[in-house]
């Protein structure tokens, strides 16, 4: 088959959909940690499922559809620099998972510690530098503030990526299957 | 009709701008707010927002949920900032004029201005929000992004999203019903273990349905030759009539309005008290 | 005259696959001709669509051998795209096939992609959705359209590229009985107009035989194992051994001992005519009109519902229904699609709260009170859609799920998963991840979990829709095992006549939010008018019962249902 410039449909589709699904589970799970006000962050974790199966493209504009459609119907504005971080998140991700092959079928403990290493990269650029310097420069906000919100944000991010997302990756490898390896056992 | 903007259709002038239109305007003006901190352009902004919102018909009962919300989480905001940076507006105004108390948390006028303005910011962008999100078929928007150039393929991949953010929803919803009568707990007086365990239970199916989903449907668009040609037709065209460039050359004024301002004031920041 | 399709000598592996799917496949379709393609679930009949349509191997790798032409062109030269002018496909399930915003788009997205111009790309729209009676449901969303709408949608998107091939998978698995037949009818008047090549993956060959056929190739085990006429294959009187289910009015003709060899018209059961059939059938009627008393012993409610209403977002679907399940008793919940019928069990399940009136569950009380993980220890709910409920990405896992949560421990656990497996025909499968498996299997998959949790009141919503006869017959026989066993309550939710018939013993029909019905169901389907209002059919045997006015087909029906 002849590859065409430009995404290919499935990366389209995991575009929309991915944003969909992004978008439900931001907008409804949310798993309270009993610390006031912080949540763990199911919606990240599928994020990276998304940025290891399909890469960096999908990974950030998944996250910046998503993530800038959840703000607009849910608090009528579109906080920019927040979106553009968590793309960057899924930019930065896809992009350095893409040559682990995590999503192959055989996840050994080395590739899920590698992907854990770069999520906590990628969470440390997106929220505690990205982020709040966005809003620093551009919303002219205390950077005080904005600084310690980052913090929080990667906190809980990475503990959301790395439990849940980890997880999925998991599961996700298991229904992988290897070239001629379905046999039926009596 | 698909409906996750709360579209109401409508005669109105801003009803008949095409989605391309809408959406450039809706991008443009709140970048320029977004990055003006000069009051005097915020308050034309917020004026222009607010008439928007009675030209395009739009009613209080249909957006007072989201007003309120918005004004918690702004109010929410502001007494963050003040806890965290009390003599914010100092710094940025370069002067001090205290109003009442002292030390660390003693209010100044500088402190009450730049958060006025934080609240400006909020109460322009809204409006204009919701003019965009009310009055825009979501049909019409993919076919909008892809007018203003972005590709086909990256609007198509908005329309999905629009198309199965209520598709998923329902699963999302049936799925965790569905979990809860297998055994998996999902209330909040259940150790953190359980919580994410059965977070995890409705994550799961809801993960690899939507993966077998993404096949299912790249395959049926495969099959109805998506992605064959460099361009694509769209069922709601979008046309530019003469109305889209009116609003448009409004929007140039605008953008050079706060050019003005920023070069006459020398700076995004204006104060007029010091 | 090139052949529609012509497949010489085809072996196809799937990579993952250590055993070739489908062997040596040879198989000629002439233009015109409208094929049924059938066989048990699993046998490689979707495979084969996708080997034409081109998805094999544009989205599925594997090794093919072996020749394929569509339309005279030879398939290797072809992308997938360029396939589809030829081959035109609608697939099983609507909601993917369904991509658009709204029906207008989704009928037009085929020629948006061709960059068609938009005067032409409007016509074509408005042309098609006459034809396919869209016109007032053009600007709607999918969420809002039955599912018979949708199926219709799906076609006018296929239809208005003009392909010459149709290919449909399994086009009836969820449409009610009276929705299915306006479909085929459709297609009937289409394939004349058109000159269409029509190509039907489908189990249920008593409702297609009803329509135009010309003939049915069979598949098993990746092998074609029968190609020939209706005719022919309805004499073999072996469709059981090919996968299939007799039809009702020749299990009848079967049970009243006529011979098949001298009958005529053996494809349509209002014209059927052979040399005994008339005085044998005669016998038949008579002996089920002496014994036609059934003993009516009084069963216990288990759960009564009152005045129960309930509302999506403003409008009202239930007003005030009544409905009380027996303990003990098989019970089906038939009408037309989008009647409510998923909702009803959904309120009844918990997953959704009803606006007013009470649910009482004999023993416990009312049921408003007790969470859904609660309800679910006494009622269990197997919904239509199987994706739904899979949780574990193993098969094995899946069916533990529940006993685990439950606090069962693995050795207590594992002969009971075992036997379960078995059942659903999955246990050589059971290590296998869930995504490989097939619609009908994954069906069964999410039946049996529930199953493992052993509940007094079973709700199947469609359970052998998109089945095999085998495994239809092997979930049924299942089900009935544990209401006389164990004396589970089961509703049935269903668009199959035959299976009301032979396995409830009671009706209810629901109908736009309103139960019409509550009554046995042989005498249900002698009643005409309720018949036509909820979009049911009457079956076959009844049209072979008015063909020789024979004056019980109701208790003829209940016969073969126990054959
Ligand atoms: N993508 C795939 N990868 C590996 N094996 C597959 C794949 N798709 C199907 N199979 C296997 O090929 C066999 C045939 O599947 P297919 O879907 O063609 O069956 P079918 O006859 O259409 O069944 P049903 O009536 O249940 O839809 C099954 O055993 C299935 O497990
Ligand atoms: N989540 C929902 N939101 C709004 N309307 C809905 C929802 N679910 C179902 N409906 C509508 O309620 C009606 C009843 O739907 P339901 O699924 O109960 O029908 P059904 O009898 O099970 O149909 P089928 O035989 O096609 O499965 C339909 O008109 C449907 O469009
Ligand atoms: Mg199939
Ligand atoms: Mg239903």
């Amino acid at each position: 088959m002849k590859q065409r410039k430009g995404l290919s449909t499935r990366s389209v589709v995991a575009t929309g959909i991915g944003a969909a699904v992004f978008l439900i589970l931001f907008k409804f799970v949310a798993i309270p940690t009993g610390i006031p006000n912080t949540q763990i962050n199911v919606a990240e974790a599928w994020l990276s499922l998304l940025a290891a199966i399909f890469g960096p493209v999908v990974g950030g504009l998944v996250a910046f559809i998503g993530h800038a459609l959840n703000d607009a119907i849910s608090y009528g504005s579109v906080w920019w620099t927040w979106v553009i971080a968590d793309a960057l998140f899924g930019v930065i991700l896809g992009w350095a998972v893409k040559k682990m092959n995590l999503t192959n079928g055989d996840l050994t403990t080395k590739k899920l510690v590698g992907f854990n290493v770069w999520q906590l990269v990628a969470n440390l650029i997106a929220w505690s530098v990205i982020a709040p310097l966005g809003d620093v420069l551009i919303y002219s906000e205390p950077a005080t503030k904005v600084f310690l919100q980052g913090f929080v944000s990667t906190g809980i991010n990475f503990v959301s990526v790395g439990i849940l997302g980890s997880l999925l990756l998991v599961a996700y490898n298991k229904t992988q299957v290897k070239q001629g390896s379905l046999k039926e056992k009596d | 009709m698909n409906n996750i903007f709360g579209y109401q259709p409508g005669k109105s002038i801003i009803h008949q701008l095409s989605g391309g239109t809408k959406l450039l305007l809706f991008l443009l003006l709140t970048i320029s707010g977004m990055l003006s901190f000069d009051v005097r352009y915020l308050i034309l902004l917020m004026i222009i927002a607010v008439v928007g919102l009675k030209v395009a018909g739009i009613r209080w009962r249909n957006v007072s949920t989201i007003v309120k919300f918005v004004a918690v989480f702004a109010v929410m905001n502001l007494l963050l900032i003040y806890l965290f940076a009390p003599q914010y507006g100092v710094k940025l105004f370069h002067s001090q004029t205290i109003l009442f108390g002292s030390g660390r948390y003693a209010l100044t006028l500088e402190q009450l201005f730049y958060e006025f303005i934080v609240l400006a910011k909020y109460f322009f962008s809204l409006p204009l929000a919701l003019i965009f999100l009310l009055t825009t078929n979501p049909s019409e928007f993919a076919a909008g992004l892809n007018k203003i150039g972005l590709s086909y393929r990256i609007s198509y991949a908005v329309a999905l999203t629009l198309r199965y953010i209520p598709s998923v929803q329902q699963e999302f919803v049936m799925i965790s019903h569905a979990q809860q009568a297998r055994g998996f707990d999902m209330s909040s007086n259940v150790p953190l273990r359980q919580r994410i365990k059965g977070a995890f239970g409705i994550m799961m199916p809801l993960v690899f349905s939507s993966l077998s989903k993404i096949d299912e449907v790249s395959r049926s668009m495969d099959l109805r030759r998506f992605g064959k040609e460099k361009k694509r037709s769209w069922y709601y065209e979008q046309k530019f009539k003469k109305q889209d460039w009116w609003f448009l050359l409004g929007i140039v004024v605008l953008v050079v309005i706060e050019m003005l301002l920023i070069k006459v004031t020398g700076s995004r920041f204006w104060y007029p008290f010091s | 005259m090139t052949l529609a399709i012509k497949m010489s000598d085809v072996t196809f592996k799937y990579d993952s696959q250590s055993e070739p799917t489908l062997h040596h496949i040879n198989l000629n379709i002439e233009q015109g001709e409208r094929v049924l393609l059938s066989g048990p679930s699993g046998s490689g009949k979707t495979t084969l669509g996708q080997l034409l349509n081109g998805l094999i191997p544009h989205a599925y790798q594997g090794e093919i051998t072996g020749d394929i032409t569509i339309n005279g062109h030879n398939i290797k030269d072809m992308s997938i795209f360029e396939r589809s002018f030829d081959i035109g496909t609608v697939l099983q399930d609507t909601d993917t096939q369904f991509v658009g915003l709204t029906v207008a788009e989704d009928v037009a997205f085929a020629l948006e992609n061709d960059n068609v111009a938009h005067n032409e790309l409007f016509t074509k729209v408005q042309q098609w959705a006459e034809i396919m009676e869209l016109e007032d449901l053009l600007r709607a969303a999918p969420q809002e359209l039955s599912g018979g709408q949708k199926q219709r949608v799906a076609m006018a998107g296929v239809l208005i590229d003009d392909s010459p091939i149709l290919l449909f998978d399994e086009p009836l698995a969820s449409l009610d009985p009276a929705s299915g037949h306006r479909m085929l009818a459709l297609l009937d008047e289409l394939q004349e107009k058109y000159h269409l090549t029509v190509i039907m993956i489908e189990h249920r060959l008593e409702d297609v035989l009803q329509h135009r056929l010309d003939r049915v190739v069979v598949l098993d085990k990746g092998m074609i194992t029968f190609d020939g006429t209706p005719d022919e294959i309805l004499k073999t009187q072996a469709l059981a051994q090919y996968g299939l289910a007799m039809p009702g009015y020749l299990q009848l003709l079967k049970l009243a001992g006529v011979s098949f060899d001298g009958l005529a018209n053996i494809t349509d059961p209002a014209r059927i005519a052979g040399p005994d059939v008339q005085e044998k059938l005669q016998v038949l009627d008579n002996s089920v009109n002496q014994q036609n008393q059934r003993d009516s012993s009084v069963a216990e409610p288990i759960l009564t519902i009152q005045q129960l209403a309930f509302k999506y977002g403003k409008r009202a679907l239930f007003e005030s229904v009544d409905v009380t399940l027996y303990e003990g008793e098989l019970v089906a919940l038939v009408g037309k699609n989008g009647s409510g019928k998923s909702t009803l069990s959904k309120l009844i399940a918990g997953f959704i709260k009803p606006t007013a009136g009470t649910m009482t569950l004999t023993g416990i009380g009312d049921l408003s009170g007790l969470s859904i993980k609660e309800r679910a220890d006494y009622i269990g709910y197997v919904s239509q859609n199987p994706n739904e409920m899979i949780t574990q990405s193993i098969i094995y896992d899946e069916v533990a799920s529940g006993l685990r949560l439950r606090g069962m421990s693995e050795e207590e656990l594992k002969p009971r998963v075992h036997d379960l497996l078995k059942l659903a025909g999955l246990y050589g499968m059971r290590e296998w991840p869930v995504t490989v498996l097939s619609y009908g299997q994954k069906k069964r998959l999410t039946i049996i979990a529930v199953l493992a949790l052993a509940p007094k009141i079973l709700i199947l919503d469609e359970p052998t829709a998109g089945q095999d006869y085998a495994n239809a017959q092997a979930i049924m026989n299942f089900v009935q095992d544990l209401n006389k066993q164990f004396n589970t309550t089961v509703m049935i939710i269903t668009h199959d006549m035959s299976l009301m018939l032979s396995a409830a013993e009671r009706a209810l029909v629901l109908v736009d939010g309103q139960l019409l019905a509550d009554q046995s169901p042989a005498s249900l389907l002698n009643n005409q008018q309720l018949v036509e209002q909820a979009d049911l059919s009457i079956t076959t045997v009844h049209e072979l019962a008015q063909q020789y006015g024979l004056s019980n087909p109701a208790a003829l029906t209940a016969l073969i249902g126990k054959g």
